[in-house]
C-alpha cells in the first residue's frame, strides 16, 4: 500500500539564548551602544561577543528523520524526555515549520497535543463542542452528525446546554476529550492526552482509538511515556534518541530495545570531561523480583530498580552512598539513600548496578518521577555528587492492592495503605 | 507554512517544506475553515452579551461620550468649522466609521498574543482571527451605526442643512475597506509584536493621534486645497469624508482620492497577510 505520510530528512533546529532583547527599546539601545563602540548594555557578562543578535548557540531538536506511514497503522514514538518527540508532532501537526526537510500527507491531517484548546469558561457546552470541533478541522454539519455521539460519550447528559465554567473539572476533560475522539481525519496526531481523566475514562478512550485504527481505517501517530499503553495500542513504533531516528520497527521490538538500554539520563553520554565522570549512570530499569525486565509497576507488588554504572576511578577508600527520590505529580515523595539504611559501597567494580528492592510499591495509580543520584560521603554534612540523573518516569498501574472490596480504595490521597478494620463493643 | 496543495502534487494533498514562498496565501484552505471563523464571531458575541448585562450598551455610550467631549471641546470652545453640519452629528458620523477601523486595527494587532496559548497547541489558518475579529466588529459597528441613523434622523426631522444621498450604496465598500487596511496593518504589528512587546504599547497612542489625521474631527476642507493631495495619502481621509459625503451630504470627496485611499489599503492588507503568514510558521518558537 502507498505510503500516507512520507517524511523526509527532517529537521527542526532552534536557537538557544537570546535572539533579540524582546523590546524595540532595548534592540535600539544595544545598536546604539555598539554604533559608539562601547559595551552592548544587555549582553550577557563574559561572552565574547560574536557580532549581531544571532550570535546564539544552534540546537537540534531532532534531525534526518525519514520514516513513511501506511494507512491504517498506528504509529507509536517513544524515547525517553528530550528525544525530540513532542516537537517532531508539533511539525508535523504543522504548529511550527522545519527547518529542513519536507513532509507530505494525505487526506485530511488533525491533531491533539492538548484536549479542549480553545474552550470558552462562558459558552455552554453545546456551544464548545461546535467552537472545540471547528478549532480541530471539522465543518459544521460533521459536528452535528454526531453529536448525541460526543455528548453520549463525555456522560455529561442534562448539563450540555450549562456554561462549562460550572462543569466539575471532570466533566469538562470528559467533554473535551469527547469532541477529540469523535473527529473523522484521515491522520491523528496524538500527544500524550491521554493522561487525563479516571482510570475507568482513560480505558474508554484507548478503545475508542483503537476501534477508530481498526475499524475506521484511521492512521494514528501516537506520543506517549507510558509503553504499557504504546505496547497495546500501536502496531508500530519509532525510537527517537538525542533528535536521531535510532529504531523503527514492530512496537514489542521497539519497546524492548528502549527498556534494554534503560533510560538513559539525557547527556550523560557526553559528560566524560566533567567531575561528574568518574562514575556515570548508564541505565535505569525496572524488574520485577525475579529478575524479568518490567515496564509496571503494580501498586503493592515488589520491584527492583536497577541503576547500571560505569566507573572510571573512585578511589579505594572512598564511601559511596546511592540514592533514590521520588517525587508525584503533587509532591515530592520519599528519597532513601543506602546509607540510610547504613550501607556504604567502595572498591566498587568497573562497570555494574547498584539494586534497590522496593518491596511493595504502596503508591496509588499515576505517573511518577524518579531521580537518582550516587554521593560520596566524606563526612557527616559533606558529601560529594558523583552522579545524578534527571526524572525518568514511573508508572504505577493499578492492581487489587484490597484484595477484593469495592475498587475504591485507589482513588484518593498520595499513598495506598492497607489495614484491617473491626468493631469493638463499648 | 509553506503548503502546496494539490495542483502541483497529484500525490500528496499536503506537502509541508522548510523553504517558503513569498506568496503562499492558501485561500483555499482558508475558505475550507469558514465554519471556524463563523463560530469565532459566534463566541466573541455570546462572551460579550454574557460577561456584562451593560455589554452591548457600552458600544452606545462610548461614542455618545466622546462626541460629547469633541462637540464641547472643538465645535463650542474652538469653534473648528464642521462644513455646516451640527457639530455632534459631524463627530458621531466620523467617530461611528472611525471606530469600526481602529477596532479592526487594535483586535488584529493582538491576535498572535492574545492567541499565543492556542496557536501553540493546534494548527488552523491563523487567518481566521483577524478575518472573524472583522466581523464581530461589524455588530459592534451596526448597533453604533443604529444610533448614527438616529441621530441623522432627529437633525434632518429639526430641518438641519443636511443631504443623505443615494451615494450610501457605498457603506459597503467603505466598510471592506477600513476592514482591509484595519486587518493589514494590525497583522504588521502584531507579527512585529512577537519579536518587540512594546510595541503594543505604542499602538494605542498611535491609533489616537491618527485619529486626529484622518478628519474624524476637522473636516478636510479646513486645510488648503493644495495640500489634500498629502493629506489623502492617509487612506483613512478619504474613507471618513466619502462616509460623511454620502450620509451628511459635505465632504471633500475626489476621484484621484478614493483611488490612492484604495490602493494604500490594498498595498498594506496584502503586505500584512505576507507578513503574517512568514510570522505565523516559526511563531510558537519565540514565545
Amino acid at each position: 500500500m502507498d505510503p500516507i505520510i512520507k517524511v523526509e530528512n527532517l529537521g527542526k533546529r532552534y536557537r538557544l539564548g537570546v535572539i533579540n532583547r524582546g523590546m524595540l527599546y532595548k534592540d535600539i539601545q544595544s545598536w546604539w551602544a555598539r554604533k559608539r563602540g562601547k559595551e552592548d548594555p544587555h549582553s550577557p557578562i563574559r561572552v565574547a561577543q560574536t557580532g549581531g543578535d544571532t550570535g546564539g548557540q544552534e540546537f537540534w531538536a531532532f534531525r534526518n528523520v525519514d520514516f513513511e506511514v501506511k494507512p491504517g497503522e498506528i504509529l507509536g514514538v517513544i524515547g525517553r524526555n528530550g528525544a525530540g518527540k513532542s516537537t517532531l508532532l508539533k511539525v508535523l501537526s504543522q504548529i511550527t515549520a522545519p527547518t529542513e526537510g519536507q513532509f507530505k500527507l494525505k487526506g485530511r491531517v488533525a491533531s491533539l497535543l492538548e484536549v479542549g484548546t480553545g474552550f470558552h469558561a462562558e459558552l455552554t457546552g453545546r456551544e464548545n463542542i461546535y467552537l472545540n470541533g471547528a478549532i480541530l478541522g471539522m465543518s459544521r454539519s460533521e459536528v452535528r452528525s454526531c453529536f448525541d455521539e460526543i455528548v453520549e460519550f463525555a456522560e455529561i447528559g442534562q448539563f450540555v446546554d450549562t456554561p462549562v465554567k460550572r462543569y466539575s473539572s471532570g466533566m469538562y476533560v470528559r467533554l473535551a476529550f469527547s469532541v477529540a475522539a469523535h473527529l473523522q481525519p484521515d491522520i491523528l496526531i496524538v500527544d500524550e492526552v491521554l493522561a487525563v481523566g479516571d482510570a475507568a475514562f482513560q480505558k474508554k478512550c484507548l478503545g475508542r482509538m483503537d476501534e477508530a485504527a481498526f475499524k475506521e481505517g484511521r492512521t494514528i501517530l501516537f506520543v506517549s511515556h507510558n509503553m504499557a499503553s504504546v505496547r497495546s495500542l500501536c502496531t508500530r513504533a519509532l525510537l527517537l534518541s538525542g533528535g536521531q531516528l535510532e529504531a523503527d520497527g514492530p512496537t514489542g521490538e521497539i519497546v524492548d530495545c528502549y527498556l534494554d538500554k534503560g533510560v538513559l539520563p539525557p547527556g550523560a553520554g557526553n559528560q566524560d570531561d566533567s567531575d561528574l565522570a568518574r562514575l556515570k549512570v548508564t541505565a535505569i530499569r525496572y524488574q520485577t523480583v525475579d529478575g524479568g525486565r518490567t515496564v509496571e509497576v503494580f501498586v503493592g507488588q515488589p520491584i527492583d530498580i536497577v541503576i547500571e554504572y560505569k566507573n572510571k576511578e573512585v578511589l579505594p577508600h572512598e564511601e559511596i552512598s546511592v540514592g533514590i527520590g521520588l517525587h508525584g505529580a503533587s509532591a515530592d515523595l520519599f528519597n532513601n539513600y543506602s546509607h540510610y539504611s547504613g550501607k556504604l559501597f567502595s572498591q566498587i567494580p568497573d562497570k555494574g548496578a547498584f539494586v534497590f528492592r522496593w518491596p511493595s510499591v504502596d503508591l496509588l495509580p499515576g505517573h511518577y518521577l524518579l531521580g537518582v543520584r550516587v554521593v560520596v560521603r566524606k563526612g557527616l554534612n559533606d558529601v560529594e555528587v558523583l552522579a545524578k540523573s534527571p526524572p525518568i518516569s514511573l508508572i504505577v498501574s493499578p492492581a487489587d492492592f484490597h484484595k477484593g472490596g469495592s475498587g475504591d480504595g485507589l482513588k484518593f490521597g498520595l499513598i495506598a495503605v492497607r489495614g484491617d478494620w473491626k468493631l469493638v463493643e463499648g | 507554512m509553506p503548503i502546496t496543495e494539490t495542483a502541483e502534487n497529484p500525490e500528496w494533498d499536503r506537502v509541508v517544506t522548510a523553504k517558503s514562498g513569498l506568496l503562499d496565501l492558501n485561500l483555499a484552505e482558508l475558505w475550507r475553515y469558514r465554519d471556524l471563523i463563523y463560530l469565532f464571531v459566534k463566541r466573541d458575541f455570546v462572551a460579550i452579551y454574557k460577561q456584562t448585562i451593560l455589554g452591548p450598551l457600552w458600544f452606545l455610550i462610548q461614542p455618545i461620550l466622546s462626541t460629547l467631549v469633541f462637540t464641547i471641546i472643538f465645535g463650542n470652545i474652538a469653534k473648528l468649522p464642521t462644513d455646516n453640519i451640527p457639530p455632534f452629528l459631524f463627530y458621531l458620523c466620523g467617530l461611528v466609521a472611525w471606530s469600526y477601523f481602529s477596532d479592526c486595527l487594535t483586535k488584529s494587532a493582538a491576535t498572535f498574543s492574545g492567541n499565543a496559548g492556542i496557536f501553540s497547541k493546534v494548527y488552523f489558518p491563523r487567518l481566521t482571527v483577524p478575518i472573524a475579529n472583522a466581523l464581530t466588529n461589524l455588530i459592534t459597528f451596526a448597533i453604533q451605526f443604529g444610533l448614527f441613523l438616529a441621530v441623522l434622523a432627529y437633525f434632518t426631522w429639526k430641518g438641519a442643512p443636511i443631504e443623505t444621498s443615494w451615494r450610501v450604496i457605498v457603506l459597503p465598500l467603505l466598510l471592506l475597506q477600513m476592514a482591509m487596511l484595519g486587518i493589514g496593518f494590525g497583522c504588521i504589528v502584531s507579527s512585529l509584536t512577537t519579536r518587540y512587546r512594546d510595541l503594543a504599547m505604542l499602538l494605542s497612542f498611535f491609533v489616537q493621534l491618527w485619529m486626529y489625521a484622518s478628519c474624524v474631527l476637522f473636516p478636510l476642507s479646513l486645510y488648503p486645497k493644495e495640500w489634500h493631495w498629502l493629506l489623502v495619502l492617509n487612506p483613512m481621509v478619504p474613507v471618513i469624508e466619502s462616509f460623511r459625503f454620502a450620509f451628511l451630504g459635505a465632504g471633500t470627496v475626489e476621484v484621484y482620492q478614493l483611488v490612492s485611499g484604495a490602493v494604500v489599503s490594498l498595498v498594506v492588507f496584502v503586505v500584512g497577510i505576507i507578513v503574517f503568514r512568514h510570522v505565523e510558521k516559526t511563531f510558537s518558537d519565540t514565545i
